[in-house]
């Protein structure tokens, strides 16, 4: 062993630029969790009554189920009674109408965060395309914008709270059914708690004329944040849609517990793309979001398609597996993901492709990155259904190692009812080489910038999936969360 | 001017160059030919400042300044450019993004403002013509698939674009035909220039039919015990490096 591969596992101090905290005056419900914090979570949502009874259904669902432990994470029980379910900015109560009203801290939140919630600002900018944002801080949305001009299309963009009273019928026909309240321990306690997060509906025909995002920051201590987000997709539409979070350094762990559900009809298309740089603890392994979220897509209609693409940098502890459900005759659903896991990072993702239709197809393509003394799994299910005829998936695992204290581990499943299915199933692990790494440095590039180098062309593939202006961003994370992993 | 006085080298803690020294006045050729195991790839490294060559005494003086304790891409900002005997391959990043790093990493070490995106293009392209690499080469991942020709003339171009004041080619001519190295000692005979010295390492005497040195070094036993004009590299090819070697001892 060389003295460079010595030098790959110093971990120096990393930097989460994200790490600030916010005094914002806040609202809570009380802390812990029982029937009366769900009746006030609902009451302060001013909920109707079927979603009161949805969630106490699935909080007494919840009480009867057991936490999940099949992933590979290492983690102390979570105390589920130690955290506050809802919190909100005192100055949301008073509800601002538009920007202006909204409490000056928060917008400097955004601000530093470099959020645009200025539609002027945005418009300002003549290079950059139009992006309308929903910026939910905890329990609530702060603001979204553009939403007159999606308007003019039919293109709905509200926080889902807002949705449940302007378009409560879309609500109560589309949520929970690709998610159902039942579904696992996490999407159940979200079921139970959800207090924001986005509902989107595109009309049919309706190319949406600009991307869609949400902005999810925790800010107050010891609370939990359980979005929700909902995206129906009519019949002919696209849509794509983005989502980034961020959370304050602090020393304990809070919970992140989301569930997101997509739904393409008849000859739609959705494209989802995540930056998730949550808080991922120190390089000690103190603190950090432990980000356990459902999301699944279901392409209900004939030649509809789903894309995943996510780059998850953040987080302590990271269980999440989005999906398709490719229900309709020769749907299509895609995963495109980047997993980094540094410092005490652990990270079990992946996927789910459930083929029903005839000739579907799905491809999985998995870059995941471990450095420091992080653990990084790729967990894939590719199922196929008897009826599936003509089905086909094409898998790509591949994990790069920095050092030899971190793991990388790939769980695929497979399940194939159809004898005439293809599948092909490819898988790499591979370690930057030393010679590699000299390469660059003897050609003036430093070792940090080396790195940064060789591990976005290890992840090129995924990245060429995000939209333009996003993927700058992603590259640049790539780099800063490997920051400190090579000496 | 690259001046190397008494290098001691070790390698996995076992002593390779033993007193190794030698000087490279500006604008000069020089080769150092050497039987299997003589230093000569740890004398490349060792110049170009691989983590894992120990100097356990002398120096390594460029341009007056001692350069022993610096990093790799503080030499290389310096101007000394190694071309590898085997070019790395980076999947995922293209040729031309390599490119664009590298001289913006060297830029910045120097303090000089780094290249436009025009600029850099039209920098590119116009080297690029130079050493007959195509556009598709500049677009594809750094070196992979690449053929052994194709590796060796994408390590020229970079020698071309950085404009080292030092380059030591390592085995330039391993892996290519004969077409192929006449085309890459072209390209490396276009950048010879007064304030350029070339350090070619190689174990055979057909590369310097190509690239004609001022002056040939043998490395044996980890020193130079033997140095000439070209014609040494005749005797060699006639009499092998034993015969040569034992008649200098």
């Amino acid at each position: 062993m060389s003295e460079e591969t010595d030098t790959l596992q110093d971990l120096a101090d990393q930097k989460y630029k994200y790490g600030f905290v916010s005094e914002i005056e806040s609202d809570f419900a009380p802390k812990g969790l029982n029937e009366d914090v769900i009746r006030f979570i609902s009451a302060k949502k001013d909920e109707p009554d079927w979603l009161l009874q949805y969630r106490l259904d699935a909080y007494r669902r919840w009480l009867t189920l057991e936490e999940p432990t099949w992933a590979k994470l290492d983690y102390p029980k979570i105390d589920f009674q130690d955290a506050y379910y809802y919190a909100a900015p005192k100055s949301d109560s008073d509800k601002p109408k538009s920007i202006d009203d909204v409490d000056p801290e928060l917008l400097r939140v955004y601000e530093k965060l470099g959020i645009p919630l200025h539609e002027q600002e945005v418009l300002a900018g003549v290079e950059q395309r139009k992006v309308a944002v929903d910026a939910v801080f905890d329990s609530v949305s702060v603001v979204t914008t553009f939403k007159e001009e999606l308007g003019k299309v039919g293109v709905i963009f509200c926080p889902i709270s807002e949705a449940l009273k302007t378009h409560p019928e879309l609500v109560k026909q589309y949520l929970g059914t690709v998610v159902p309240a039942s579904d696992n321990f996490y999407a159940t306690l979200n079921a139970a708690v959800f207090s924001e997060g986005s509902f989107v509906y595109i009309p049919p025909g309706v190319r949406c004329p600009m991307e869609l995002s949400t902005y999810f920051r925790i800010n107050a201590a010891k609370s939990g944040q359980f979005e929700r987000t909902l995206i129906i997709a009519d019949k002919g539409s696209y849509v794509s849609y983005l989502e980034g979070c961020t959370a304050p350094q602090r020393d304990e762990n809070q919970l992140h517990a989301a569930v997101v559900e997509l739904i393409a009809m008849e000859d739609a298309e959705i494209k989802y793309s995540t930056v998730q740089n949550w808080y991922p603890g120190d390089e000690n392994g103190k603190g950090g979001i432990y980000n356990f979220v459902t999301k699944r897509g279901d392409c209900r209609g004939d030649r509809s398609k789903i894309s995943w693409t996510q780059v998850e940098t953040g987080s302590a502890i990271t269980w999440k597996y989005p999906s398709c459900v490719l229900r309709g005759d020769n749907s299509v659903g895609e995963f495109y993901s980047i997993a980094i896991a540094n410092n005490y990072q652990q990270a079990d993702t992946g996927t789910k492709m459930l083929h029903l239709g005839k000739n579907t197809s799905s491809r999985i393509i998995s870059k995941g990155i471990s450095a420091g003394k992080a653990q990084n799994t790729y967990r894939g299910l590719v199922s196929i259904h008897a009826k599936a005829d003509g089905a086909r998936n094409f898998t790509q695992c591949d994990s790069l190692l920095l050092g030899d204290q971190c793991g990388a581990h790939t769980v695929p499943y497979i399940q194939s009812r159809n004898p005439k299915a293809i599948l092909e199933h490819e898988a790499t692990t591979s370690k930057i080489s030393d010679d590699q790494l000299f390469y660059c440095l003897s050609r003036g590039i430093p070792t940090e910038e080396a790195v940064a180098l060789i591990v976005n062309g290890f992840c090129r593939e995924v990245l060429q999936q995000l939209p333009m202006e996003f993927a700058v961003e992603a590259q640049k994370l790539v780099g800063i969360s490997l920051e400190g992993s090579v000496g | 001017m690259l001046e190397i006085k008494d290098l001691h080298v070790n390698v996995f803690g076992k002593e390779i160059l033993k007193g190794l020294s030698l000087t490279v006045p500006p604008g000069e050729v020089h080769a150092i030919m050497g039987p299997n195991g003589a230093g000569k790839s740890t004398t490349s490294y060792t110049l170009a400042g691989r983590a894992g060559y120990e100097v356990t005494g002398g120096e390594i003086d460029f341009y007056g300044e001692d350069v022993t304790a610096l990093s790799p891409e503080e030499r290389a900002a310096k101007g000394i450019f190694l071309a590898f005997q085997y070019p790395m391959e980076i999947p995922g990043v293209s040729t031309m993004n390599f490119l664009k790093t590298a001289m913006n990493a060297q830029a910045k070490l120097r303090n000089e403002p780094e290249l436009d995106a025009a600029q850099f293009l039209r920098t590119v392209r116009a080297a690029a013509k130079e050493l007959n690499i195509s556009e598709d080469m500049l677009k594809r991942p750094l070196n992979v698939g690449f053929s052994g020709g194709e590796k060796k003339r994408n390590e020229t171009l970079q020698m071309a674009l950085l404009k080292p004041k030092l380059a030591i080619l390592d085995e330039m001519d391993s892996g290519l035909d004969i077409d192929a190295l006449k085309l890459v000692a072209e390209g490396v005979n276009k950048l010879r220039a007064p304030d350029r010295s070339f350090l070619v390492i190689t174990h055979y005497q057909r590369l310097l039919d190509y690239i004609v040195p001022d002056v040939i070094h043998i490395l044996a036993g980890g020193k130079i015990v033997m140095s000439g004009d070209k014609s040494l590299a005749l005797q060699l090819e006639e009499n092998g490096y034993d015969a040569v070697i034992n008649k200098a001892a």
